[in-house]
């Protein structure tokens, strides 16, 4: 299914790891079976709507209308709160569905940013390029699905700025963005244009370690941290909503903060 | 108001039909909500204990985050009509109110002495209104703590009234044990006094 073309300063060797370990079973349903309270609850309805393809859908509807209710209740203009230095989280976790020493090593030298769909200019940027972007710096809570959180401090541009450079479509719906081992995410274009969506290229004003996603991170402080990729070397502009790796297999869509 | 005084007139009803729809729903709703509330706590334990996998619902996080922000309509839109209509009938005030710490004394040294009396099924003795009240207070806090939990920067200022985004997960947290300890008190008398349990069906 996955193209494996080859994206200039990733090493080709590398291969997206499953996440399988983390889920029960392989299967996409999975998540619906070996629960003990499903028995009660087919008890307490007096009815098999739980074990099955219904209930599943149903979840996902729920799960899409959710989506809805966070876009409305998205404020474009309301700020994540931001922190002093001293509240920074020593060592900020390194978080993946992969060990740290399997993270993506990729090229900075030969490393190209590349930018498709709806955008007038889809030149690709260097790190120069990129470093040579305005910078801003943001102190604010990651918040990981989980449910723990962790504080820290990262550096780039505004992903705003950067749509206004490349001529970007800003009526598009999503930002697609692709990452070297194979991660992706899509997000909605109020949130790509809020202030402290950041393409991050430092951590704690040092350029990006491989563990936080060298050479580039989208932070996107109003999501939970599975919709703030690492490892980015792609982005597209687009009407069509491309999912990603975790939506894809169950987590919210829009998972707002 | 009126429904409730006309069905009164004709049969002595102990529990009007929207509270035993609002009792069953929640009854739903909240099994739902602790079973895939532990299999998220599970994800990131707030202690040194995680929550057997074979009492949790929805098998893996993802799961388990659907069937709660499912559930979670269910449980606030739910809870909200019955709260309403508590205040607004008068139910609230004519049932649980007034707590008088001199009489929940006494009855609680009634009760764990198995000497308090349940054949007024109409009327909640000091303890039961304390119950009763102590767990629409949980109810209500955890529907805030977990919105703050949900939305810590839409709703930043409901989470800083948690003491942050970390706090606001033990207030969850501890909202939930408090409603599966009044559940577990729940469940047990309506067993021992399986008439409560048919009034709650019936409504008499």
């Amino acid at each position: 299914m996955r193209q494996r073309k080859v994206i200039p300063g990733v090493d080709p060797k590398l291969l997206i790891k499953d996440a399988a370990n983390l889920m029960p079973e392989a299967s996409r349903r999975g998540f619906l079976r070996g629960a003990a309270g499903l028995g009660a609850l087919a008890f307490l309805t007096g009815c098999d709507i739980i074990d099955g393809e219904s209930a599943e859908s149903v979840l996902r509807k729920v799960s899409e209308f959710n989506d809805g209710v966070q876009a409305t209740i998205f404020n474009g203009t309301k700020l994540a709160p931001t922190y002093p230095e001293s509240a920074i989280t020593k060592p900020f976790p390194f978080n993946a569905y992969y060990d740290e020493d399997e993270a993506p090593e990729v090229n900075g030298e030969n490393y190209k940013f590349e930018v498709a769909g709806l955008v007038d200019n889809k030149k690709s940027w260097t790190l120069e390029d990129l470093y040579a972007l305005p910078e801003v710096s943001q102190i604010t809570r990651h918040v990981c699905v989980e449910g723990w959180s962790a504080i820290g401090s990262w550096q780039g541009t505004t992903l705003s700025e950067f749509l206004k450079r490349v001529g970007a479509d800003t009526r598009a719906k999503y930002v697609w963005f692709k990452c070297a081992e194979g991660y992706t995410n899509t997000i909605d274009m109020p949130t790509a244009l809020h202030p402290q969506t950041q393409m991050t290229f430092k951590f704690a004003n040092r350029i990006l370690p491989r563990a936080y996603g060298f050479p580039m991170k989208v932070r996107i402080p109003t999501k939970l941290g599975f919709k703030n990729p690492k490892y980015v070397v792609a982005m597209e502009v687009t009407n069509t909503d491309k999912g990603g790796y975790w939506e894809d297999k169950g987590y919210n869509w829009f998972s707002g903060l | 108001m009126t429904a409730e005084t006309m069905t009164l007139s004709v049969a002595p009803t102990i529990h009007p039909r929207w509270v035993r729809i609002c009792h069953w729903v929640n009854a739903l709703a909240i099994l739902v909500m602790i079973g895939s509330g532990w299999q998220i706590y599970n994800a990131s334990p707030l202690f040194g204990f995680t929550f057997p996998p074979d009492i949790t619902l929805g098998g893996w996080l993802a799961g388990a985050l659907l069937w709660h922000f499912a559930a979670m309509w269910l449980f606030v839109v739910n809870g909200i009509v019955y709260v309403t209509l508590g205040i607004f009938t008068g139910r609230f005030r004519k049932k649980l109110l007034p707590i008088r710490p001199a009489e929940v004394v006494s009855d609680l040294k009634a009760a764990l002495t198995l000497r308090l009396a349940h054949d007024d099924l109409s009327h909640y003795n000091a303890v039961q209104k304390l119950l009763y009240s102590g767990v629409i207070i949980a109810g209500i806090l955890i529907v805030l703590s977990g919105l703050s939990i949900w939305k810590p920067v839409q709703f930043q200022e409901l989470t800083a009234l948690f003491g942050g985004y970390d706090t606001a997960r033990y207030v969850h947290f501890f909202a939930m044990a408090t409603i599966v300890a009044f559940l577990a008190v729940h469940i047990a008398l309506a067993l021992i006094v399986p008439k409560s349990l048919r009034a709650m069906v019936t409504g008499r």
